[in-house]
């Protein structure tokens, strides 16, 4: 046996043996290397943006004390809605009561850089807790937009010592800002907030994929199951291919051709974005459901009907489940895709400047990449640590509606 | 006829009717030998007879284990499972056939006097068309060829004839000469083993057509 | 030899053409299946006889290419043209496949989807008997009583295909056709499934199409030969075994063909 492979093992032999290792050696580095830089990449892009977002979530806050008792404030009995109260209050002279604790906390200099809207967050925590009113309280009350960007190192120079020195008293500090999700866009950055866009873009995603899911699953069902092969399918089959394939901007035309003209009224409304948004992810999930459907088995199909399973049957109950996890992957792909987008709802309009969170789908609103691109354009440097903090809470939903999808799709895979 | 796909099959059939054939052809041998050590007395030539029939029984053992073997190995169907069964039994008939030889062959010794038995003329042509009929059988069995070896039943019928003759006329001899009861005795014997012979042959011959049609030849 | 069948044929066939566009496959095959006994179809490859079993319960009509000419009666009703349903066809003719193909759910499942689109179980205790006479009857019932939420496709190859054959019983057919049901199957796996066949024998007619001509032999009573999509002779199955009348037949069956 041992000469077997002693003539067989010739210097040659050996040494192409050696290549081939080598070579295997390559290809497996080539791929390591690939993953790595891939790794790294995303890893820089990450750890970019957490750094400059995370000032995004801070906001400069000036120590007040506000002595209620110096001055007569009654919140009316009897009234709910807190923004009459909110005005009550305001004619019963509670801004001015605000500027003067301040000028008697902080000094006169550092009281005129308190937030002019400072005096409603007194205000809103008076109308919750009128027993307030009794006594002295505490507020981190918002710096002025001007000291804010003093204090970062920008803006007007002369107020930095200021700054400084208020910090130092331990009166000035940047603390972590849950109004930023709360709140709505304003053209201050001290006061302004992603939930408008957030939850536009909610509601938009929303329209999309209620839109887009049936249509593209149904059709991809239709052309795979039913329809006969001849030149209308093929056609067909090369539009749709086509049509994933257009730039998004081209929707944008078409929502505003189409979709605006029928409903003039829905400018900036997250029910034509969406309808836009859908015509363009349709076509991705028809594709993605076309090639999920084809990977079914024959066998399970004939396995069925040879139990007297009708069409319709043997589509729902045997070909859809074990086709749902590639279709949910295509419909991650093009719901990713329809988030990101911003070209074709600024061309539909959504593109304004909405101070308020929409309440409805027909309301106007904004989405996320929208925001970011209006903010990114601002002249004010406050918002240079906004847009990067928009851009987290992008990421973010990002990666809840795909862990969302993805979930559901392993759970039809353990299912079936 | 066409081959097996798988050739070995092939060989092991032939190799099972190559000892078919041989088996026959020692048959053949023993009968015209013991035929003629009869007539002419010698004992030497008895005794040799008697000897190779060791070999027909082996050649018998040796197709039975070969059919077996393919029976197991190859899963005969239709007319190769006939034609090994009815090989199977062959073998175990031709051998039998030797038996009888080699009994005659025994009894060479045993007849005095033989020059006046007038039957002892008739009997070796009675061997001699018993003889034919193992030969055409055989060679029906190698041609898998149905009408000779019908033909071949037909013939039982003349060495039954000549039994019958050979019979009657030692009796009568016995009882003029009874002191020659003895050696008339054994050729009685020797005609019967010859008239079995016969029979042997035309079973072989039904089998022949069993194994070439799947049916046996219609009663005589 | 008895060539008269004793009952009328479950189902029987009359110059039975089938064509895949213009390609005959099958050519003119008549025949009866009786309801009592396990008819064998044998045959070398693409002979057709796997596309004549596919047309016995309208298989072939999942094909768009395929055409079938001829008349194809079950119970006396033809069953192209008249107005038997085809879904309810299929569950009066069942089928097992060559590759096992449980469905990816239950072993319970598998066996009550039948009978469940069918309508034909009131309740979940109803349901539950028939699918556990269906097991019993396939003999698989003993080895997954304690696991019949485990998915069918955990099974061995010999229990898969038992399964499959428990959840065509489930929906009472009548004709159970198998289509080369053991050629995934390993020795023992294989003598179980013929031992299967044997019990069912009587209960359904049963009928199937085999390359090993020794299942054939051990599992039928009825032998058809098919040749170049034509059906060369029919009998019982000891006589084309020992004596066959063709000799095309006799070729296939001794390994002189090809």
């Amino acid at each position: 046996m041992t000469e077997a492979l002693s003539t067989t093992r010739t210097p040659a032999f050996e040494a192409r043996l050696r290549k081939r290792y080598a070579a295997e050696r390559r290809f497996r580095a080539a791929g390591l290397g690939a993953i790595l830089f891939s790794i790294a990449v995303l890893l820089f892009l990450l750890i970019t943006m957490t750094i400059n977002g995370i000032g995004g979530f801070q906001r400069l806050m000036l120590k007040v004390d506000v002595d209620f008792t110096q001055v007569a404030l009654t919140v009316p009995p009897g009234i709910s809605d807190r923004a009459a109260v909110v005005r009550a209050l305001e004619g019963q002279g509670l801004p001015e009561l605000v500027s003067f604790s301040a000028e008697r906390s902080l000094g006169e200099e550092a009281a005129a850089q308190l937030n002019p809207n400072a005096w409603r967050i007194v205000a809103a925590d008076v109308a919750a807790n009128p027993a307030l009113l009794d006594g002295e309280e505490t507020f981190a009350l918002p710096a002025g937009n001007r000291l804010a960007a003093a204090y970062s190192g920008g803006g007007q120079a002369e107020l930095a010592p200021l700054a400084n020195s208020l910090a130092a008293e331990g009166k000035l500090s940047k603390n972590f800002d849950p109004g930023f999700l709360t709140r709505s866009d304003a053209t201050d950055p001290q006061q302004v907030g992603i939930w408008g866009a957030l939850k536009g873009s909610m509601l938009t995603m929303l329209v999309t994929l209620s839109l887009a899911f049936p249509i593209g699953v149904l059709a991809a069902l239709y052309l795979e199951e039913y329809a006969k092969r001849n030149r209308w399918t093929d056609l067909i089959e090369v539009s749709i291919n086509n049509l994933a394939a257009v730039p998004s901007i081209i929707f944008g035309l078409l929502g505003l051709a189409v979709f605006l003209t029928l409903f003039p009224n829905m400018r900036s409304a997250p029910l034509i974005g969406g309808m836009t948004l859908a015509l363009m992810t349709m076509p991705v999930i028809v594709i993605a459901g076309r090639n999920a459907i084809k990977a079914v088995p024959p066998s399970i199909r004939d396995g069925a009907m040879a139990l007297g399973a009708s069409p319709v049957q043997v589509v729902f109950h045997h070909v859809l489940p074990l086709a749902l996890p590639g279709i949910l992957t295509g419909t991650i792909i093009g719901m990713a895709r329809a988030l990101g987008e911003t070209a074709p709802l600024l061309m539909i309009g959504m593109r304004a400047f909405v101070a308020t969170p929409p309440d409805g789908l027909t309301d106007p609103a904004t989405v996320l990449p929208v925001q970011i691109f209006l903010w990114s354009d601002e002249i004010d440097r406050g918002f240079v640590e906004r847009t990067s903090a928009a851009i987290i809470v992008l990421l973010v939903f990002l990666l809840v509606m795909n862990g969302v999808a993805i979930y559901l799709r392993n759970r039809f895979e353990k299912k079936w | 006829m066409q081959e097996h796909t798988v050739k070995a099959f092939d060989e092991d059939i032939t190799r099972l009717r190559g000892l078919i054939a041989e088996m026959g052809g020692l048959a053949e041998v023993a009968i015209a030998e013991s035929m003629q050590a009869l007539v002419t007395g010698d004992e030497e030539l008895g005794n040799a007879v008697v000897e190779r029939d060791k070999k027909l029984d082996a050649l018998e053992t040796e197709v039975d284990a070969l059919a077996i073997r393919i029976i197991a190995l190859r899963a005969p169907m239709a007319d190769d499972l006939r034609e090994i069964i009815a090989a199977l039994k062959i073998g175990g008939v031709v051998e039998r056939i030797g038996d009888y030889a080699k009994n005659i062959a025994k009894r060479v010794g045993k007849i005095e006097d033989r020059k006046r038995f007038e039957p002892l003329t008739l009997i070796p042509a009675m061997a001699e068309v018993a003889a034919e009929m193992v030969h055409d059988v055989l060679t029906a069995f190698a041609a898998r060829d149905p009408v000779l070896a019908r033909e071949v039943i037909e013939r039982d019928a003349k060495v039954d004839a000549f039994y019958d003759s050979i019979f009657r006329n030692l009796v009568s001899y016995m009882v003029e000469n009874p002191a020659t009861i003895s050696s008339a005795a054994q050729l009685l014997f020797v005609a019967r083993n010859i008239e079995r012979i016969g029979d042997h042959a035309t079973n072989v011959a039904e089998m022949v057509h069993f194994a070439a049609l799947g049916t046996l030849p219609p009663e005589r | 030899m008895v060539t008269a069948l004793s009952n009328k044929p479950k189902m029987s066939t009359r110059d039975v053409s089938v064509f895949y566009g213009d390609k005959k496959a099958v050519d003119s095959v008549s025949i009866d299946i009786p309801s009592e006994f396990v008819t064998a179809f044998i045959g070398p490859s693409g002979c057709g006889k796997s596309t004549f079993l596919r047309a016995l319960n309208r298989m072939n009509d999942t094909i768009p290419s395929a055409r079938v000419e001829g008349c194809i009666e079950l119970d006396g009703e033809d069953i192209y043209r008249s107005k038997m349903d085809v879904v309810q066809l299929r569950a009066r003719v069942g089928m097992v496949f060559q590759k096992p193909n449980p469905f990816p759910k239950s072993i319970y499942e598998n066996v009550a989807y039948g009978p469940r689109i069918h309508g034909l179980a009131e309740g979940k205790a109803e349901l539950d008997t028939i699918v556990e006479k269906s097991l019993r009857r396939a003999g698989l019932w003993d080895e997954v009583k304690d696991r019949l939420t485990d998915s069918g496709t955990t099974l061995s190859g010999g229990q898969q295909q038992r399964l499959c054959i428990a959840r065509a019983i489930a929906v009472r057919p009548e004709v159970i056709l198998m289509d080369e049901p053991c050629s995934a199957l390993d020795p023992i796996a294989t003598a179980r499934i013929e031992e299967l066949i044997d019990e069912l024998r009587g209960r359904y007619a049963i009928v199937i199409v085999t390359h090993s001509m020794q299942q054939a032999a051990r599992v039928s009573q009825r032998t058809a030969f098919f040749h170049l999509g034509t059906m060369v002779e029919y009998g019982h199955t000891s006589d084309i075994f020992t004596n066959p009348r063709e000799v095309r037949t006799k070729d296939y069956i001794t390994g002189r063909y090809g």
